[in-house]
């Protein structure tokens, strides 16, 4: 399976009228088994960008290849959880045909087993992410996009969680975008790294790492890291 | 236990008045009670309410189920709203004994015609409340559930219908409200049994213990499938809300 993303461009119009471009013309690609990050300052156009992606926008120029019938799993910036179902009816409904055994796999990892009854208003932030976390991964999916998964948790949640992703992505094979603005979190996941302007977004760079996720050193890193140095960056 | 102490002032008011009244105009609790076992033990009463329950019953489902999927569709498609709002805003307006007495002059004294008037009366305020209701729908959520091909049954059912629950309840209640004023005015008119009927009957003979009778024992049923039904349904409807202090 693949995703090919080549977007010419995409405007939108304001409330007042004016037009505003979002995107500049942009291409890329991502196999399965593949994580593909998107990293770029606040408000560049990342969120407009997955929407275009996912299908929710048709309003622009280019062009998307999604597999038919690929199966979508996604966490938003916000949990976007709903109030009125409890956290394993969120998760089953949007995975009817997960299987008890997964869903139990699941909320072991995500740490969620004492929440199976509450409701989404009774958590925290944090948990709602995993809560968020294991509904994408519970679809079983294909496609997996990950817009901002860690940002506003402490440091130790967002390490653990980061490492759970990589867990969970590991097992399958499925295409993994993920959006966000930590350098950090994106060379300890990506396989492919893609820099972004600010707005209107066009690939400043693109950056494969060729060293398997699982034995990326701390002094890789590291190395990845000084590699890196140019590109303007926004601070986590 | 408020609620009882409440009932009880309201007894003792209405009881001190009638002894400064007295009489034919404003009788006292018992007598009205003679009056109300008179005619349940002759099953007057139980013919008459049951006639209109029934009416009520009929026409407070078939305004919300319409009401409720036109003020959908309009809260959903612009177009619709468009071209509904006139319509809207004209039976809004339009006073409750014009649709009655049109509808007995163009279907006649029927029953079709006294549930339909009483249903077009409830219908826009059904329409409205449930079109604001749609227009609230939390669109991030609609994109979660595209996002995740939920079928769309399952969709309205767990995404859509949670929020609009407030709205139908609270539609819901102020709709029955409604339909029981207006339901006697219908019976008034033109049925030959109800408690718009019966009150009717007692307006002619100026026989106040009879009215009474009527309108108290109908105001107790209110009470109680208000008790009984509308309020379950509210609290089941926002139970994950985190409770209120």
């Amino acid at each position: 399976m693949r995703l090919e993303v080549e977007i010419t461009g995409k405007t939108y119009r304001s409330a007042a009228g004016e037009t505003h471009e979002v995107l500049a013309p942009l291409k890329f690609a991502l196999q399965s088994g593949e994580i593909g990050v998107l990293i770029g300052p606040s408000g560049c156009g990342k969120s407009t960008m997955l929407r275009i992606i996912l299908g929710l926008d048709r309003d622009f120029a280019g062009h998307v290849a999604r597999p038919p019938k690929a199966r979508i799993g996604m966490v938003f910036q916000e949990p976007r959880l709903l109030p009125w179902r409890s956290v394993e009816q969120n998760v089953r409904l949007a995975a009817p045909d997960a299987s008890d055994a997964k869903l139990a796999e699941l909320f072991r990892i995500l740490e969620l087993d004492a929440h199976r009854s509450h409701y989404p208003g009774e958590l925290s932030l944090g948990l709602a992410r995993r809560v968020a976390l294991a509904r994408a991964f519970a679809v079983e999916p294909d496609l997996l996009v990950l817009d901002e998964p860690l940002a506003s948790l402490d440091d130790a949640l967002a390490r653990r969680l980061r490492d759970e992703i990589a867990t969970l992505v590991a097992s399958r094979s499925v295409m993994t975008l993920l959006v966000t603005h930590s350098l950090d979190d994106a060379i300890r996941l990506g396989d492919r790294l893609f820099f972004l302007s600010p707005r209107p977004a066009r690939i400043v760079q693109e950056v494969p790492i060729s060293i398997p996720r699982a034995e990326r050193s701390e002094a890789e890193l590291a190395g990845i890291r000084v590699g890196l140095a140019s590109p303007p960056l926004e601070s986590k | 236990m408020l609620r009882l102490l409440s009932f009880a002032l309201f007894l003792a008011i209405w009881w001190i008045a009638a002894l400064f009244v007295g009489g034919a105009k404003l009788p006292s609790p018992p007598a009205v009670l003679d009056v109300i076992i008179a005619e349940a033990s002759s099953g007057a009463l139980f013919l008459h309410l049951g006639a209109t329950l029934a009416r009520v019953a009929l026409s407070f489902v078939l305004a919300m189920s319409v009401g409720s999927a036109i003020g959908y569709l309009m809260g959903r498609v612009k177009l619709a709203d468009r071209l509904g709002d006139p319509w809207l805003i004209l039976l809004l307006n339009l006073p409750a004994l014009v649709v009655i007495v049109l509808a007995y002059i163009w279907a006649g004294l029927t029953e079709a015609a006294a549930i339909a008037a009483i249903a077009i009366n409830k219908l826009p305020t059904a329409v409205v409340t449930l079109r604001e209701g749609t227009r609230a729908l939390d669109r991030s959520l609609d994109e979660m559930a595209t996002v995740f091909a939920m079928p769309r049954w399952r969709a309205f059912r767990h995404v859509v219908l949670p929020q609009l629950a407030p709205y139908i309840a609270a539609s819901a209640r102020s709709g029955l409200s409604l339909v029981w004023k207006i339901v006697l005015v219908a019976e008034l008119l033109g049925r030959p049994n109800g408690v718009g009927f019966e009150i009717g009957v007692a307006f002619q003979l100026f026989d106040t213990p009879r009215l009474l009778a009527y309108s108290l024992t109908f105001a107790a049923v209110v009470l109680v499938i208000e008790t009984a039904l509308v309020q379950p349904f509210e609290a089941r409807a926002t139970r994950w809300r985190p409770r209120a202090a």
